[in-house]
């Protein structure tokens, strides 16, 4: 069986109807034809074009395009710091804090630097509006701008993000994995909410390639730490209880992001997809689905990091290629034998979820649970429970 | 205590002791508080006063029944100074640190070659060993108290005073002037410690970790499936604070949610306002003096765990935790059992004059290279710097101060590696034999493993379900027991190396053992 790693343009020529290409039957691609659905920062939207609204996802706008709404909202929570990021760029390039409008302002004039952004002023951003007013919406000029987690939860006094690896081998019916090796990404500087430090991007900024110019980064480690370890911290310092809820609350914003999509993207059954999911936990350890990666950095900082992304690829490789010789089709039903899993774990299998509640019926008569089963006796759950 | 007079001895000595603590306090001022009560009659004051303390105090009496256990430690890791004083025999001070004259001699001469290094490195760079700050430094220290790792001192002249490396020397190079030196005599070891103290065969050892054989179920590896019965049991557990069941319990290994709560009540810690209000006090004995100390601390927090991908978001912990300990004089308290001496210092000008001189630092240790990995564990546990503070106090004045002095103790670093020795021996002969014929001694890599309690070389998780049984045993002879059976379960790999730098490239990384089933393995299985 094939198997192809390509890149964003490649992946175009391939599905595009004028290069004439198909994948064959035995030929597996690292994309859906459509990835970017859930990936760019202003397409995490449904079918009907708005964003995807979930109590998880910290609240969003298109700039300048949703403009009106955007000031309506500033308008009832002045308070309220927001993040600037320009679409379609990754690795922090061009983010933003803004809370004051002056700020906005300041940063239309010098806007092609690079810029992360808080806004808590309305008058920067009206300003820096008339400036790039109406201008069309090109990717290239769009910014989203979100509610900013201003409250997130420190470790050592550091402000972090996680990254977590997620696996989708099909959307309809959508079946997708959580990798165990995440990792949290932390800030050098000692996180501040004050006004001042806003523009202090190594207080605000998890990204490694944020962090990295910042002198008290350190290559040795490159400020990643397991998720295993941060598990084993929560725990211990606040209990197993609400340690596990978060992890499930994680793992169910997951597969609801991925199903909130599902209908969009165009499920085709040569093609996986291993998405970057980015949350920020808060003070009240309530994850926050900040962003997804359809093409996560496979570079690594540290020699642990290398050995990490290592095994992800293997056993990455191991879920989508089934192991089984006769399977060696496309076709085959992408249920991998449990031992082949490595260090993925199973979210979601919607196709294993439906049988399960068919025999549920069965056996219960209408009304029975899909989720939160223990039952050991079946061969391959539906979920990770 | 079958002799009359002892048991008074020891229950004034008991009494004594209580009349400090502050559960007497506690319950004088309720006593007085029952007096004052209507109802309590003058002819029956004691028996009114009795029965009222009893009825309104209930649950306070309960409550320190941890606090009670202090007393009731087993006598060889905790003769605090509730030890009596004894009338008879008389037993001369340094012997109760350490018996053997021959071994008292090399922990003295250790010191002096520390201290000689110290103040050589002070001369050198031209730094005293403690300085006042002036007041705007304090200041400035103080506003950054929680992140002091940013802007630490300059350190690029400092150097760790020893390593675990140049301390395995010195005790390979001890002799019992009992035995004749040569190799033919009557005690051979194959090992290269040569100090004949007793240790335990595997037998005695299968028996003292019974509860951590194969058949029982243990935290952390059989925990997957969940019982719920067990979690009503847990919070008996838990709610009964009790040190010794909390021990018996945690011998299969605490439960990560729990462990904080069952560490501390193991350890007797219960942080109360007075403990809060000592480590301020330490605080500000750190902001008003700069001790040389403290660098060497620094420089041992950046060597080590800053650059350890698993603890360096603790590093400003460390600092709150380290700098206060190295001023704290309770610490002074552990050299009562410790066969070492705090070091002393004359201030200026009066060198060699009792009168003048001082214990240097103030708490009498001092810190070698990686004595922080002895607390970056416990920050996986506790939030607060002033609990990691006393837990980590405690669990150094009762285990890790054993494992860089030298002493014939059987939970002593010479004994645990004397330990180590015997047991790979007797157990794994062809790999030793083969280990020792390349010119790799064991314990030449095993020892830094032991030293610093395998804190840094496992991953996280491991430490503390090895730590676990520190504290549940009582007892660090589980160190050189995982030691073996590391050694065991990397042996094919260790029968094909050649030299000793590729036997320590096959035990460099050790992060991915589970350390229960290997020293289940190697303690159960043969």
């Amino acid at each position: 069986m094939d198997w192809i790693w390509a890149g964003v343009q490649s992946i175009r020529n391939v599905f595009s109807i004028d290069s004439g290409y198909r994948l064959t039957d035995d030929q597996v691609i690292n994309h859906f034809p459509n990835h970017v659905e859930l990936t760019r920062k202003d397409l995490m939207k449904d079918e009907n074009g708005r964003f995807i609204h979930l109590d998880f996802i910290p609240l969003t706008f298109m700039l300048p395009a949703d403009y009106n709404l955007f000031v309506e909202e500033f308008r009832k929570n002045p308070n309220t710091t927001w993040i600037m990021k320009p679409c379609g760029k990754a690795r922090g390039i061009g983010i933003f804090l803004v809370n004051k409008l002056s700020q906005l302002k300041k940063w239309s004039r010098d806007t092609r630097g690079i810029g992360i952004f808080l806004v808590n002023k309305l008058s920067q951003l009206r300003k820096w509006s008339q400036k790039t007013n109406f201008t069309p919406p090109t990717s290239k000029d769009t910014y989203v701008i979100s509610k900013y987690i201003d409250n997130p939860l420190l470790i050592g006094g550091k402000k972090f993000d996680l990254r977590l690896y997620v696996l989708v081998t099909s959307f309809r019916p959508l079946k997708c994995y959580m990798y165990r090796l995440g990792f949290a990404r932390f800030c050098t500087v000692k996180y501040n909410a004050s006004v001042n430090e806003l523009d202090n991007m190594f207080v605000h900024l998890t990204n490694v390639s944020i962090q990295k110019q910042g002198e008290d980064y350190n290559a040795v480690h490159g400020g990643k730490w397991t998720v295993q370890n941060m598990r084993l911290f929560l725990e211990g310092t606040r209990g197993k209880e609400v340690t596990d809820k978060l992890f499930d609350e994680i793992n169910w914003q997951t597969v609801h992001s991925l199903k909130a999509v599902s209908g969009n993207i165009s499920n085709d059954r040569h093609c996986f997809e291993c998405y970057g999911y980015d949350y920020i936990v808060d003070d009240n350890l309530k994850p926050w689905l900040i962003e997804v990666n359809a093409s996560p950095s496979l570079t690594s900082t540290t020699s642990s990091d290398r050995i990490m992304k290592y095994r992800l690829m293997n056993d990455l490789i191991n879920i989508v290629i089934p192991l089984v010789r006769c399977l060696s089709d496309v076709r085959w039903n992408k249920i991998p034998q449990k031992e082949h899993l490595g260090y993925f774990d199973l979210l979601f299998d919607e196709e294993l979820a439906q049988q399960d509640a068919l025999n549920m019926d069965k056996k219960l008569g209408p009304g029975g649970m899909v989720r939160g089963r223990k039952d050991g006796s079946r061969p391959s759950p539906a979920t990770w429970k | 205590m079958t002799d009359p007079n002892l048991s008074k001895i020891f229950m004034q000595t008991l009494i004594e002791d209580l009349k400090s603590s502050k559960i007497y306090t506690d319950l004088q001022n309720a006593a007085q508080i029952e007096i004052t009560k209507p109802g309590v009659r003058l002819s029956e004051l004691k028996k009114g006063v009795q029965a009222g303390l009893i009825h309104s105090y209930e649950t306070k009496v309960t409550i320190p029944s941890n606090t009670t256990r202090t007393y009731q430690r087993t006598p060889s890791l905790s003769q605090k100074s509730s030890e009596p004083k004894l009338q008879y025999p008389v037993t001369p001070p340094e012997h109760a640190k350490e018996p053997l004259l021959y071994l008292r001699k090399a922990q003295h001469a250790w010191e002096k070659r520390i201290l000689k290094s110290l103040n050589s490195m002070c001369t050198e760079l031209n730094i005293p060993l403690a300085r006042k700050r002036p007041e705007k430094e304090q200041k400035e220290m103080n506003s950054k108290w929680t992140e002091l790792g940013v802007e630490g001192p300059d350190l690029t002249q400092i150097r760790p005073v020893y390593a675990p490396k140049d301390f395995l020397e010195v005790i390979v190079g001890i002799q019992n002037p009992n035995y004749h030196g040569d190799n033919n005599g009557f005690f051979p070891l194959w090992g290269i410690v040569q100090v004949p103290v007793k240790v335990k065969s595997i037998n005695l050892l299968r028996l003292q970790y019974s509860e951590m054989a194969i058949n029982q179920c243990q935290s952390g590896i059989d925990d997957s499936t969940d019982i719920p019965s067990e979690l009503f049991d847990l919070d008996r557990i838990v709610n009964a604070n009790h040190g010794p069941v909390a021990q018996e319990f945690s011998k299969k290994g605490c439960p990560s949610g729990l462990r904080a709560t069952l560490w501390a009540q193991m350890l007797c810690v219960e942080v109360d306002d007075v403990d809060k209000l000592y480590y301020e006090q330490l605080k500000t004995s750190v902001l008003n003096h700069d001790l040389l100390v403290d660098s060497l601390l620094y420089k041992d927090v950046k060597l080590t765990a800053t650059n350890d991908d698993q603890y360096f978001v603790f590093e400003d912990f460390l600092y709150q935790v380290l700098l206060p300990f190295s001023r704290d004089t309770f610490v002074l308290n552990h050299f009562s059992q410790n066969s070492a001496t705090p070091p002393k210092s004359y201030i200026r000008g009066k060198l060699g004059v009792e009168e003048f001189s001082v214990l240097y630092p103030p708490n009498g240790v001092i810190p070698f290279h990686g004595f922080a990995m002895y607390v970056a564990p416990l920050c996986y546990l506790y939030n607060d710097p002033v609990i990691l503070y006393y837990v980590f106090r405690e669990i150094y004045t009762r285990y890790f101060y054993r494992l860089h002095s030298i002493s014939s103790h059987h939970q002593g670093i010479v004994a645990l590696s004397l330990l180590f020795e015997v047991l790979l021996q007797t157990h794994e002969p062809e790999l030793f034999f083969h280990l020792k014929t390349v010119g790799c001694q064991p314990l030449k890599i095993a020892f830094k493993w032991l030293v610093r309690a395998f804190s840094g070389y496992l991953s996280s998780d491991q430490v503390l379900l090895l730590w676990d049984r520190i504290l549940a045993y009582n007892s660090l002879e589980i160190l050189p027991v995982l030691a073996v059976a590391i050694f065991s379960f990397r042996k094919t790999n260790l029968l094909k190396v050649q030299s000793y730098n590729a036997a320590e490239a096959v035990l460099a990384d050790l992060t991915t053992l589970q350390v229960i089933p290997l020293i289940q393995l190697s303690l159960f299985s043969k």
